[in-house]
């Protein structure tokens, strides 16, 4: 006796990040970075054309990852494989998913291809993260399909104050929709511009129905400490690992740090010895029309 | 007394867990420090990601005395990545892997071995002991070669094992965890924790 298998169900896309809670997912760019994220403890990686902080300095259009890149990249490493598609670019999505990447990253740290429309992630067997500032962004991601949710941080710059603002305003946010009552949920999701069955989820839950990891300016492992104790689910890590002095004993230090994230004798331990961290950026340099964060809605 | 269970909480499906094994009826402890196994009648060890998972094991002295807790006939019940650390060889779907484990069930585990992410699945299962079958979650699932004619398989898909016993290890390739069914979490602690 057999049963229908069902594949690329709801289930398998939430269930899949759920797998990676605790965990930490590294941007890499070639096979051997990827082996030294393997091997420091990486839960997956996220292959990319250049780390934000180059896109950022080199500026020009930023895109997909070259397929052979993505494969190589696959063919080094046994965990799971990301990778970026430019915001509303489902054709990218389409050859992500032919390539069969284990996730896709709906990035704004790419160029957005189309500014008032995401892709319809419910289309795709592979499960797609999307990031958000606020409750709001989140929900109306989820809505489209979207399977786990990051902050958007302020990709590149080595300073986590943005993904701080965009953690504590999205649990903030839960909170108060905790607390508020029933009668006002429609009124609330009228408001927020959110699918009134996710505000209700919301509301009866007091968290979303996907998790929520840590991303965008993310560098040291007290950064990571700090994002976990803030509630959430894990973190990615982006510039902070490869723009740093010692990349592999950095990326083993922040999977460790993650592990133990409420003992700070542990954390001051991983800390030790680490070398240079990446140069950080100040947000207030940052021109308002080149902020990552406010590209998607 | 409430049966008082461990669940690994390094990294993976730790809450899913904690929260099927207060739904029938235990006391949890989340184990991050070998301290953290004192006292428990009962081990999870969840999904995750193997290669970070062994690593964080090895990191936080987890291994040897969680071999102990074995060789003393406490329960250890591994779902997915949990199931990959116990058993005693690894092998994966397209790579040639290296990857020690805690060599606690007579088991080869291929990992990954449906495929990637786009080849994840959900399929009722027969288990030997429901009656009714059970909703399988398969995420990047191993599947499972028993080495010894003492395992007791407890259920399978076409492919092969995804469910065995062995002695008071059980590992299974799949998350029950992930569903609102508590009846193989029921059959763990009825089975393996009150029965031994």
């Amino acid at each position: 006796m057999s049963f229908i298998r069902d594949d690329g169900t709801w289930k398998v896309k939430t269930g899949h990040a759920r797998m990676l809670k605790g965990g930490v997912i590294m941007d890499v760019v070639n096979a051997e970075q990827a082996k030294i994220a393997e091997e420091a403890g990486a839960v997956a990686v996220m292959a990319l054309e250049r780390v934000p902080a180059d896109i950022r300095v080199q500026g020009g259009v930023a895109r997909m990852s070259d397929p052979d890149m993505i494969k190589g990249i696959q063919a080094a490493v046994t965990i799971p494989v990301m990778a970026k598609c430019r915001i509303g670019h489902f054709a990218e999505a389409q050859v992500l998913q032919a390539l069969e990447i284990d996730f896709i990253d709906e990035s704004e740290v790419l160029t957005p291809a189309d500014e008032a429309n995401h892709v319809n992630k419910w289309d795709y067997k592979v499960p797609f993260v999307c990031g958000a500032t606020v409750l709001e962004e989140a929900l109306r991601r989820i809505a489209e399909g979207a399977a786990m949710i990051r902050t958007k941080g302020e990709a590149g710059t080595g300073n986590v104050v943005e993904a701080v603002r965009h953690a504590r305003s999205v649990l903030g946010e839960i909170r108060k929709l905790q607390a508020t009552p029933f009668e006002e949920l429609m009124s609330c999701a009228k408001v927020m511009g959110a699918p009134y069955e996710l505000v209700k989820y919301v509301h009866e839950n007091g968290k979303l129905p996907v998790v929520n990891f840590a991303a965008g300016g993310i560098a040291t492992p007290a950064d990571a400490s700090l994002m976990m104790q803030l509630g959430l689910d894990g973190v990615f890590v982006g510039s902070g690992i490869f723009k740093s002095g010692n990349p592999a004993v950095r990326a083993k230090a922040i999977v460790e740090a993650v592990s133990q994230f409420d003992k700070p004798e542990v954390i001051a331990r991983v800390s030790a010895g680490l070398g240079e961290a990446m140069v950080g950026i100040n947000i207030s340099d940052i021109p308002a029309n080149e902020k990552m964060a406010n590209r998607g809605w | 007394m409430k049966p008082y269970i461990g669940v690994l909480a390094l990294q993976g499906g730790v809450s899913e867990h904690v929260d099927m094994l207060k739904a029938v009826g235990c006391d949890t402890v989340e184990v991050r420090r070998p301290e953290d196994l004192n006292g428990i009648a009962g081990l999870v060890m969840p999904g995750g990601e193997s290669t970070a998972l062994i690593k964080l094991l090895v990191r936080w002295n987890l291994v040897a005395p969680i071999r102990t807790l074995a060789g003393t006939g406490i329960p250890i019940w591994g779902t997915c990545a949990g199931s990959i650390l116990l058993s005693s060889e690894i092998s994966e779907r397209e790579h040639r892997v290296d990857q020690p484990s805690l060599e606690l069930a007579p088991v080869r585990a291929d990992r990954n071995s449906f495929g990637r992410q786009v080849a994840s699945f959900q399929e009722d299962l027969i288990i030997k002991g429901l009656e009714e079958p059970f909703p399988g979650v398969f995420i990047r699932a191993p599947l499972l070669f028993p080495l010894s004619n003492s395992s007791e398989i407890l259920s399978s898909v076409s492919e092969g094992v995804v469910f065995v016993k062995c002695g008071n290890i059980w590992l299974s390739s799949f998350h029950p965890e992930l569903t609102d069914d508590t009846r193989v979490h029921a059959m763990f602690i009825r089975d393996a924790v009150i029965g031994s």
